[in-house]
């Protein structure tokens, strides 16, 4: 009895770092100063996969990205973890993807590597904290879901049933619900295990076609005929059929207006020091003003 | 047709007050687009249930009242959305940015290819030009009356977005609890009252998750209705540094907050986060200690009366919005403060 499962993950400029090189003095974004990261939450959706094929031995985990190549950096990562095969959603056409059109893309893709019994992914990514890539991918490929997972209770293959821990507001719950389906999983579940050191060893040269330099491709060519695993999938929009209205900006409804640096209303503000008269004086304006105490 | 509607949210059959602070924004769009109020209210035992919203300014309430839609589960209540929308064609829907508001949204968004936008900490109505290809392939400007900005931090809180979605509809946002006002428009507004044969909205084979367990607890702090917020970030520097906050706190009567940066280091439980994706304060006094005020923070706490800011930094920017900056480090700071607040109130 096994599995098959994909994983969703995501690069990310790391957003919770951000150091005050991230602004161009014009304002805008300077990606270069961003290192970018594997989503948090999708490690501990990886997580719960290596988990369920630990539990299932045969079972395989696909994980699948969209992306510029060098996000195949994510898949060396998953597979270094445990993970057994990786997809990467790479095309031109795809930029200025909103939620809708990257959900879109990622729903064709599935649909690509064929049967699946659980798609996992992380609740959120970093860069944008909107929680809707999941439920957009569920909704697209006609299947239920479970949002805000903490854990997986149980999974019974010949009932097709999985039943699962998740938070709600204030709470949580425990709900069963039918195989095929869309997990997102929380931050505060388990954290994934680390890298195995043997499957670094072995998938470190793993690289997708886009990431090659024309010199390197044919000292990869003959690497891959030896390791066909080496050899990460890549993927176009017309690999996985996509319909060209709904990728990209074209597929978005979402459309940027506006977007403008944070100028705070600077208040007038009086600067003290930590000293012991400062916050003794601080204290006793504020108490015969009634504003504490 | 073309009305504002709210998906309003309920614990057992109680509307949750996110959904009355929507119902009050969303009373104002629609007065500026001189349209109606709509709102949606789905679950099981609902007799009397418009008694709770209409007083906002609804002016029709869609209500489905079967069992199986309490708990809340995603699929029928995606089913009943859609369905609704298709009938009546919103131009507008807002729903709360609470784990169902984020559960349905991007469904019903995807079911209908409309834009869905999170976390808005403002909504406005105003006008959109766009460039766009005309038939011979030209650009031309085309301009668009009256669409819904969808305004929001975005790339971890260092911009904010301003999001219009000019040709889909409904346009929809999500929206945190507190961040919006909840107000009664009138005790004796009048509306009409819907209540839908759900089986033709949700075909019953949407009833595909059961709910198990579920354990709702009551908040255990009051942090939105606090009056002083002692608030730590990651100048805090650790779990103990968190100590001396909840002792200030317990002398001030305040309750205690934290950024995401302090929750995410693991020194303070999740639920005591302020900003755009916790909870957002409108304290008289918030003290801010070791905070150095990211936008998503800030979102969640620049309406407080009086901001003492306790930062080794200087040039933290939460001390641009600050009334009182202290110079120093927390660890040196609070425990003055405690003393000097011991000594003098007696």
């Amino acid at each position: 009895m096994s599995l098959k499962i994909v994983v969703l993950a995501k690069q990310v400029p790391d957003t919770h770092n951000v150091g005050p090189d991230a602004m161009t003095p014009e304002g805008t974004i300077n990606r270069s100063a961003l290192p970018a990261v594997f989503n948090p939450e999708d490690l501990n959706a990886l997580e719960q996969a290596l988990r369920l094929k630990e539990q299932f031995p045969g079972s395989t985990i696909s994980v699948v990205t969209m992306g510029l190549p060098k996000s195949a950096e994510v898949i060396r990562e998953a597979l270094y973890r445990g993970a057994d095969k990786g997809y990467v959603v790479t095309d031109r056409p795809l930029g200025g993807a909103d939620t809708l059109a990257t959900s879109y893309t990622l729903a064709q893709a599935i649909k690509k590597i064929g049967e699946f019994d659980i798609i996992l992914g992380g609740r959120q990514a970093i860069d944008g904290d909107t929680a809707q890539v999941g439920p957009q991918i569920a909704e697209k490929l006609g299947l239920t879901q479970v949002t805000y997972a903490e854990e997986i209770i149980s999974l019974d293959e010949a009932a097709k049933k999985i039943v699962i821990k998740r938070h709600i507001d204030g709470g949580v719950e425990t709900v069963e619900a039918p195989l095929p389906l869309v997990v997102t999983v929380n931050g505060s579940a388990a954290p994934c295990r680390p890298r195995n050191a043997k499957r670094v060893m072995k998938y470190k040269k793993a690289t997708v076609a886009a990431e090659r330099s024309a010199e390197e491709q044919e000292a990869y060519a003959e690497l891959i005929a030896r390791k066909p695993y080496l050899d990460i999938t890549q993927w176009g929009a017309a690999d996985i059929d996509c319909d060209p209205k709904q990728i990209g900006k074209a597929g978005s409804p979402t459309n940027v207006k506006a977007v403008k640096n944070i100028v705070f209303k600077a208040k007038e503000s009086r600067t003290l020091t930590g000293s012991d008269e400062d916050i003794n004086n601080l204290i006793v304006e504020l108490i015969n003003e009634k504003i504490i105490g | 047709m073309n009305n504002v509607f709210v998906y309003c949210e309920i614990e057992g059959t109680t509307v949750k007050d996110v959904a009355l602070e929507l119902l009050t924004k969303g009373r104002k769009l629609a007065n500026t687009l001189g349209v109606q109020l709509e709102c949606i209210i789905a679950g099981s035992g609902l007799n009397g249930v418009e008694n709770q919203v209409i007083k906002y300014g609804v002016d029709k309430v869609h209500i489905f009242d079967a069992e199986g839609l309490f708990p809340y589960t995603s699929n029928p209540h995606t089913a009943l959305v859609v369905n609704l929308f298709k009938e009546e064609k919103p131009q507008i829907c807002l729903m709360g940015a609470t784990v169902i508001g984020r559960d349905l949204g991007p469904r019903v968004s995807s079911a209908l290819f409309s834009g869905l936008t999170a976390d808005c900490t403002e909504l406005e109505i105003g006008d959109f030009d766009m460039k766009v290809k005309n038939e011979a392939g030209e650009l031309v400007n085309k301009h668009y009356e009256q669409q819904l900005y969808q305004i929001r931090p975005a790339f971890g809180g260092n911009i904010v977005a301003t999001i219009v979605n000019p040709e889909h509809r409904p346009q929809m946002a999500t929206v945190r609890e507190g961040v919006m006002k909840k107000e009664v428009l009138d005790e004796n507004y009048k509306a009409e009252v819907i209540r839908h044969d759900v089986a033709k909205y949700v075909p019953e084979t949407e009833y595909v998750v059961k709910v198990l367990d579920r354990h709702v607890e009551q908040a255990k702090h009051n942090l939105k209705g606090a009056s002083i917020v002692v608030a730590g970030g990651y100048g805090v520097g650790s779990k103990e540094g968190f100590n001396m906050l909840f002792e200030l706190a317990k002398e001030l009567h305040a309750e205690v907050g934290a950024s995401r940066a302090a929750v995410d280091a693991g020194w303070i439980d999740h639920d005591r986060q302020i900003g755009q994706t916790g909870v957002t304060v409108r304290p008289k006094v918030y003290i801010a200690c070791g905070i150095s005020g990211q936008i998503q923070h800030i979102a969640g706490m620049q309406d407080a009366g009086i901001i003492i800011s306790v930062n080794s930094d200087p040039d933290a920017p939460i001390n641009t919005i600050a009334d009182y900056v202290i110079n120093g480090t927390v660890e040196e700071v609070v425990p003055k403060l405690i003393k000097y607040y011991k000594e003098n109130n007696k």
